[in-house]
This record gives C-alpha cells, sequence and structure tokens, in this order.
C-alpha cells in the first residue's frame, strides 16, 4: 500500500511541480511589466495597475481561481478551458500567475526603487541608453536586493498549489486526500507534507546559492 | 576659443529658483573652479550642464555647437540627448560606481557598449574589445590604480573608488570633465590623492569645471574661478583675485566664515 501511495503522490508532485514551474516562468517577467506598470508616469496605467493589484492582493487566491475557472462558462456561456487535466492546469497556471505576478511587481518596485538614483544618473553622464541601464545596471543590484523576499514568496508559491484541489487538478494534496475518500485512510495526506518539505528543502538550497553567488559586492 | 560657453541658464524647482542669469565661458585646457555655501546651485549647475536637469532658460554651446536652447522646441531636448551628455564626463560626490563591475569593468563598461553602436563592431568584435580593455587599464594605471584593476568597489578605499570613478569619466575621452565636491564624501586622509590626481589632469590641460570646497586647491589649480551664491555668479575672475582679494562683499564674507570653519 505504501509503493502505491507513493506512486500516486508523485503523480501528485508531477502536476503540483508543472503549477509551480510554469507559474513562475510566466509571473516573473509579468511582475516585472507591472512593476514598470505600477511606476509610469502616465496616470491612468499607473492608477489601472494600483486597483489591479488592490483586486488580486484584496480576495483569496481559491476565489480568483474558482472565477478563472468557472467564470467563463458562467458568465460568458462559454467554457473556454478543457474539462480534462490540461484544461485545469492551464486555468491554474493563469490564475496563479496573474495572482504571484501581482506580489513580484510590488517586490521588484521595491527593488527597483532602492537602487540610488545616482547609478542611474552615472550611467546616462557615461551615454547609455535606458535599456542598457537598466540591464547593464541596474538590474542585478535589484535582483540581489529581491532575492530574500522573493524567496518568500516562491516557497509561498510552493504550498499554494495545493488550492489548484478546489477546481479539481489532480496536484500532491489532492492525490493525498484521495486515499481518504477512496480507502478511508488518512496517513497518505500527513505524508503529502514529507514531499512539500522535500520540495522547500531544495528550494531553500538553491536561494541560498544564489544568494551566495551575488556575495561577492554590495 | 571659448571650448564652453554657457548663456543667461535659469532653473527653478517649483517656485524656488536655483539657477539665475547664470553666464559663464571657458578655454579649451583650462579648469574652471566653482565655489560657493550649500544650496547656492553649484551642483544644480553641473547637473544642467550633464543634462542630468533641464534648464528652463538660456543655452549651452559647447564647440560652437548649441546644445541647449530654451528657446527651441520641446523634442529638442530629447533629441540626441545620449551624444549630447557625451561632450560631458562627470565625477559624482559619492563616486557612484557600478558595484558588481570590477574597478576595469567600470572603466569599459560604457565604451563597450559604445562600440557595439559601430558599423565594424561584429567582425572586429576581439580587436574593439582588446583595444578598450587597453585603454582601461591604462587609465587605471594613470590613477596609480593598476593593482586595482580587478577588485571591487567595496574593496577599495573612498579616495581609490574616485579614482576609478574618473578613470570612468575620462574613458569616453570627453570635450569637458566635471566634478562635483569630488572629496566631500571623503576622509581628509584621502582627499590628497585624489587632489592629487585632478592636478595631474589639470597639468596635462584637461578641459574642467570643478565644483569645490577646497580653496585652497581652487586656487592653485584652476585658471578661472566663480563664486556662486543663492544662484547667482556674484564673483568670477583669476583665482587669486577672487580668493586673496575678493572684490564684492558676500564672497569676502563667504570667505571668513570659509577661513574660520578651517582653523
Amino acid at each position: 500500500m505504501f509503493w502505491t501511495v507513493t506512486q500516486s503522490l508523485l503523480g501528485g508532485l508531477w502536476t503540483t511541480f508543472q503549477i509551480f514551474l510554469w507559474t513562475l516562468v510566466v509571473s516573473l517577467p509579468l511582475g516585472l511589466v507591472f512593476a514598470f506598470a505600477s511606476m509610469s508616469k502616465w496616470k491612468p496605467l499607473k492608477g489601472l495597475m494600483q486597483i489591479i493589484v488592490w483586486i488580486v492582493r484584496g480576495t483569496p487566491l481559491m476565489l480568483q481561481l474558482i472565477i478563472i475557472f468557472y467564470g467563463p462558462g458562467l458568465w460568458l456561456g462559454h467554457n473556454i478551458w478543457s474539462g480534462d487535466e490540461a484544461g485545469r492546469l492551464l486555468a491554474t497556471v493563469v490564475a496563479f500567475s496573474f495572482n504571484y505576478a501581482c506580489y513580484f511587481s510590488v517586490i521588484f518596485r521595491g527593488g527597483i526603487e532602492s537602487v540610488p538614483a545616482g547609478q542611474r544618473e552615472a550611467g546616462q553622464v557615461l551615454g547609455m541608453t535606458k535599456k542598457q541601464i537598466f540591464f547593464k545596471v541596474t538590474l542585478l543590484q535589484m535582483i540581489k536586493r529581491v532575492v530574500p523576499p522573493m524567496s518568500n514568496e516562491i516557497i509561498t508559491l510552493v504550498k499554494d498549489t495545493s488550492l489548484a484541489r478546489i477546481i479539481a487538478a489532480y496536484e500532491l494534496t489532492f492525490a493525498g486526500y484521495s486515499f481518504m475518500k477512496s480507502d478511508g485512510l488518512t496517513w497518505p495526506l500527513f505524508y503529502t507534507g514529507v514531499f512539500y518539505l522535500l520540495f522547500v528543502g531544495i528550494l531553500t538550497l538553491l536561494f541560498n546559492y544564489i544568494e551566495r553567488k551575488l556575495d561577492y559586492f554590495r | 576659443m571659448a571650448i564652453l560657453e554657457v548663456k543667461n541658464i535659469e532653473k527653478h524647482f517649483g517656485s524656488v529658483s536655483v539657477l539665475k542669469d547664470v553666464s559663464f565661458s571657458l578655454e579649451e585646457g583650462n579648469a574652471l573652479a566653482i565655489i560657493g555655501s550649500s544650496g547656492s546651485g553649484k551642483t544644480t549647475l553641473l547637473r544642467c550642464l550633464n543634462f542630468l536637469e533641464k534648464p528652463d532658460g538660456g543655452s549651452i554651446t559647447v564647440k560652437d555647437k548649441t546644445l541647449f536652447d530654451a528657446s527651441a522646441s520641446v523634442d529638442d531636448w530629447e533629441k540626441n540627448l545620449r551624444k549630447k551628455r557625451l561632450h560631458f564626463g562627470m565625477v559624482f560626490q559619492s563616486f557612484n560606481l557600478f558595484p558588481q563591475y570590477t574597478a576595469l569593468e567600470n572603466v569599459t563598461l560604457a565604451e563597450k557598449l559604445l562600440a557595439q553602436e559601430r558599423p565594424d563592431f561584429k567582425q572586429h568584435k576581439k580587436e574593439i574589445f582588446a583595444e578598450i580593455e587597453q585603454h582601461g587599464k591604462e587609465l587605471l594605471d594613470q590613477m596609480g590604480l593598476s593593482q586595482r584593476q580587478n577588485h571591487y568597489p567595496h574593496q577599495l578605499s573612498g579616495g581609490q573608488q574616485q579614482r576609478v570613478a574618473i578613470a570612468r569619466a575620462l574613458a569616453l575621452k570627453p570635450d569637458i570633465l566635471c566634478f562635483d565636491e569630488p572629496t566631500s564624501a571623503l576622509d581628509p586622509e584621502l582627499t590628497g590623492e585624489v587632489l592629487k590626481v585632478i592636478r595631474g589632469l589639470a597639468d596635462q590641460k584637461t578641459t574642467m569645471i570643478i565644483v569645490t570646497h577646497e580653496m585652497a586647491f581652487a586656487r592653485d589649480v584652476a585658471d578661472q574661478i566663480i563664486f556662486m551664491d543663492n544662484g547667482v555668479i556674484v564673483e568670477q575672475g583669476d583665482p587669486h583675485e577672487v580668493i586673496d582679494h575678493p572684490k564684492e562683499e558676500r564672497t569676502r564674507q563667504f570667505l571668513a566664515r570659509y577661513s574660520q570653519e578651517n582653523l
């Protein structure tokens, strides 16, 4: 039985990992775009961004997930997500990416603003373009500053993937829970904790490594 | 013929007038020192010359080319802004070195980025970069920092950092090199090494504008001195005249207060 459960949970872990990875792939760049939008000199864009961040941070991620998955079918009369596992996964990644991009944007904005204005000015007087200043001067300094808060958010994301159960995506927690319903077993659900711990443990090591890598400058 | 011609520069922040009708000219190979108390507009003037601030009035002409004219249209400011900035080099009070790059990388970064715009860049990338590296090493050598080229800014003393910043500003061969209180952020025992480097540049006839609180240094090194107070040029002329025999009452007051503080 232990082997069957482990195998099943590994399947769930794979889904969890996919949600995690794709959410990061989308939300990291999207968060940067949102960060720039929230710093825009054009007031309407800045205002719109503030409202979006307020709504996304102000409502539960689970609710957002439900709205994104069921909303189109309920209100538009047309379900844009396919009913299979892939459709549920896609809806989850869309909801998560948007949610996390909002949180990331606030961290990124803080990181960008914490780079002293003198750094940009030094680039300007050296004839660099705005793009060069961002990529060659600001970006790495910003990354160094945002690694600690980002590691917090990214670790939270690992555990937030368990919310996907609400739209029946077969992720790790759902996999563990299903043994309670089918076989009346509770231990598989608790056993999932081990997988989360290992996942987060590896991430923690990775973040420590990145922090050490960026330790060469101040 | 003057290399730099600054005419009637005006600048205000909100309702506060920071620069009022500032005009001066600078000959090629000369060093101009700007003195004055904090808040007199010295730094703002330098920032206007480096196009970090947009003046509200007046004009800036370098080598007979008008880089800025307030009467021209607004688009003109953005146009070729980068190219205009390259006429001036800037050394900041707080160095502003890029912390993630070594001393040598700090010096060569901008030159390497500019080289990408050269039509022959793709074919001769290696040679061009080697040339730039060589140039950077020479500049650091000139600053007495050949042993420090692979150090990161945080591994260098303030004086060394500022000398790297000077090398960085020289790398793009600006027509005019500006210093914004280059020694104000340094411990007293470190100012000497930076002043020595600037003195060396003056001996080589580098065209410079130096905003400074080091009166003795200004008098010795500058060919011309400007005393600013409250956004206007109160007095300008020969350094020995202005510092030793000021004509204006305000200059006298400033210098008296200054020498008292430095007793």
